[in-house]
């Protein structure tokens, strides 16, 4: 393919992004004083600064890319992923989990497993976390370099340093901060970059309605398909989607991952910390109509011989991953190009500076403070945060170059989540909720989801089990097992932490007080107008999830 | 000890500049063509995306800078 050419106009739209995000990042440091600036922004971030960066963490390019080019493979199915695989976790977090988390005045993720139940489990914790976390930003790293090589024809090198020494430079200032501005700018660019793609598709293919007409059943249709797993074209049945994608995979992430949950933590007032996810639900909602939306259009035109579109080949291999890119070419005359590069460069670094900012607080935090210097006073804290930062970006470095050597390693990154996340939700889930579980309860209890959920990975990838034993079908895409496997390590993680608990010793109630529903006043606080209720604004975000479902039913 | 407040600008602020700079050039660009048509056309060149778009996002700068030119985060500091 010829790379996407670039005129000087799109030269200058990028380089002002980066002289825009390091000016960010050399205005905040003056703001940035002590550990809670760095780590925590300062607790000071209204609802939309700190629900919009909590959205944006999630939303790097990769998933744009992955998420688009899914939904010309998979279809509609993708838009689970956004609506029944976010929307209830996001609600759940800010209903009935952020009281604890934010009124604990934990710092991070981990910080809470501490209070709860032991040191053994927050240290288990903060190093799956940390070590997820720099892989990922790793990963990340290797997957920009590698799209702006292939569309772009930019020096794979030249690229990945430019940008990570970009992101090392305004975190080691500023820190959270830093990250949560250039995140909501991340945010913006990505509307303003990719929605356009929507715009001129439908126009250009006449309507959304002639789309969906243009496209088989399979794809077009998000639940009526699900009952036959060969009827669809994730290969998935609903139980796989509602277990292991909305309830295990969404709330694992959603409600534990640091990376997003940190954002929350971010707010003013626990309010603030409530409405975070909340506001955030709403936009999620709305990212289908350009990935879901745009991986169609992509579908459609690649249908007709006439349109003269086409996704990239890797040798007699589609790259799914082409589709947002071929489109942009396809539609964005010079300076529209500049800007949807930027969106998707933006997109890249704000993912990468919010693994480094999680990562440098669980660092310090979890693991320097807790495990090797637990005398150490705030100032040496903020410094050891930029240590961390730099240090973190230098093994996302190392593990972009790794990536390179073996691409083989993605396929181990896609499963990395449920290795982390689905088992800790079990552990948090039970923790907040269940006054009686155990420390020992806990952490025996992570380990094996964790070990289980690594083992069902090496066992299906090796082919030592069938797949059908885990899926309970005799066909499956690689992501309906993902969720099924991500379903067994919940279970496995929830009843062995049960069965452990029974039989080892609990932490006095007068421990659990802040912590466990039942043990933690509800605070009344005075009346506010229904409009000012996280529960009202939740109630409408469920309302719209359930008409956006039955409307493409 | 006496605390001094410091005064930080809004982040929707710096949006606002960011997005006056981007839609202003990607809307000079559209008119710039409009004179001069480019070479190699991209699919539906004739509607001028970057001309409304670019100007959308002008627009969207100059109302963020308006609406927030005043605002700052206070923050308090020993």
């Amino acid at each position: 393919m010829h790379a996407i050419g670039l005129t000087f106009v799109d030269w200058l739209i990028i380089i002002i992004y980066f002289v825009f995000v390091l000016g960010i990042g050399f205005y905040l440091k003056k703001y940035t004083k002590n550990e809670e600036d760095f780590f925590l922004a300062g607790r000071k971030n209204s609802s939309w600064v700190a629900g919009l960066a909590f959205l944006s963490a999630n939303l790097g390019a990769l998933e744009l890319l992955g998420m688009t080019g899914n939904t010309f493979k998979y279809g509609m199915y993708v838009a689970h992923f956004y609506w029944i695989g976010a929307i209830p976790a996001m609600l759940f977090l800010a209903i009935y989990m952020m009281p604890f988390y934010y009124s604990s005045k934990i710092k991070s993720v981990p910080g809470y497993l501490k209070l709860r139940f032991d040191e053994k489990t927050r240290v288990l914790n903060a190093i799956s976390f940390g070590v997820m976390t720099v892989l990922v930003s790793g990963i990340n790293l290797y997957a920009m370099a590698l799209v702006l090589h292939t569309f772009l024809g930019w020096n794979w090198d030249a690229s990945m340093w430019a940008s990570a020494a970009t992101v090392a430079v305004y975190v080691t200032l500023s820190g959270l901060m830093s990250a949560i501005f250039t995140e909501i700018i991340q945010f913006f660019l990505i509307w303003f970059g990719l929605f356009l793609v929507t715009v001129l598709g439908i126009v250009e293919i006449g309507s959304l309605q002639e789309i969906f007409s243009r496209i088989p059943e399979a794809y077009s249709k998000l639940w009526s398909t699900s009952a036959d797993p060969t009827q669809n074209g994730m290969l998935v049945t609903w139980g796989g989607i509602v277990l292991g994608l909305g309830f295990v995979l969404s709330f694992g992430y959603w409600t534990t991952d640091f990376l997003v949950v940190q954002r929350a933590f971010s707010a003013k007032d626990l309010r603030s910390a409530r409405m975070t996810p909340i506001i955030a639900s709403f936009f999620k909602m709305a990212m289908p109509f350009i990935v879901i939306i745009g991986g169609l259009i992509a579908l459609v035109l690649s249908n007709d011989p006439n349109s003269g579109f086409h996704l990239l080949q890797d040798g007699s291999k589609i790259n799914y991953d082409s589709a947002l890119p071929m489109l942009i070419r396809r539609y964005y005359p010079s300076g529209l190009m500049g800007l949807g590069i930027t969106a998707l460069l933006a997109g890249f670094m704000a993912g990468q500076a919010g693994n480094i900012s999680a990562f440098n607080t669980v660092w310090t935090y979890d693991i320097y403070q807790s495990v090797i210097n637990r005398k150490a006073s705030p100032e040496h804290l903020l410094w050891m945060g930029r240590v961390a930062t730099i240090a973190g970006i230098l093994i996302s470095i190392v593990t972009a170059y790794w990536a390179k050597s073996m691409p083989t390693i993605m396929d181990y990154m896609q499963a990395i989540f449920s290795w982390v996340n689905a088992p800790l939700f079990a552990t948090m889930l039970l923790g907040m909720f269940v006054k009686w579980i155990t420390p020992n309860g806990a952490f025996w209890g992570l380990l094996a989801g964790m070990g289980s959920s690594f083992t069902l990975f090496l066992a299906v990838k090796f082919d030592w089990i069938s797949k059908s034993l885990i899926t309970m079908s005799d066909v499956a895409s690689d992501m309906a097992t993902n969720f099924w496997r991500a379903w067994w390590a919940w279970l496995i993680c929830f009843i062995v932490t049960i069965v452990i608990s029974f039989f080892t010793r609990k932490k006095p109630d007068q421990e659990l007080v802040g912590l466990v529903k039942g043990l933690t006043e509800e605070s009344v606080g005075k009346p506010v107008p229904l409009k000012r209720k996280p529960e009202f604004w939740g109630a409408i975000s469920l309302v719209i999830l359930i008409v956006l479902n039955i409307y493409f039913w | 000890m006496e605390k001094i407040e410091k005064e930080m600008r809004s982040i929707w602020y710096f949006i606002g500049w960011l997005f006056i700079i981007m839609g202003g050039l990607i809307t000079i660009s559209g008119i710039y063509h409009l004179v001069s048509p480019a070479e190699v056309k991209t699919v539906l060149y004739e509607m001028h995306p970057n001309i409304w778009w670019g100007g959308l996002i002008l627009i969207v700068g100059i109302v963020f800078l308006i609406t927030h030119r005043t605002n700052i985060v206070k923050k308090q500091s020993d």
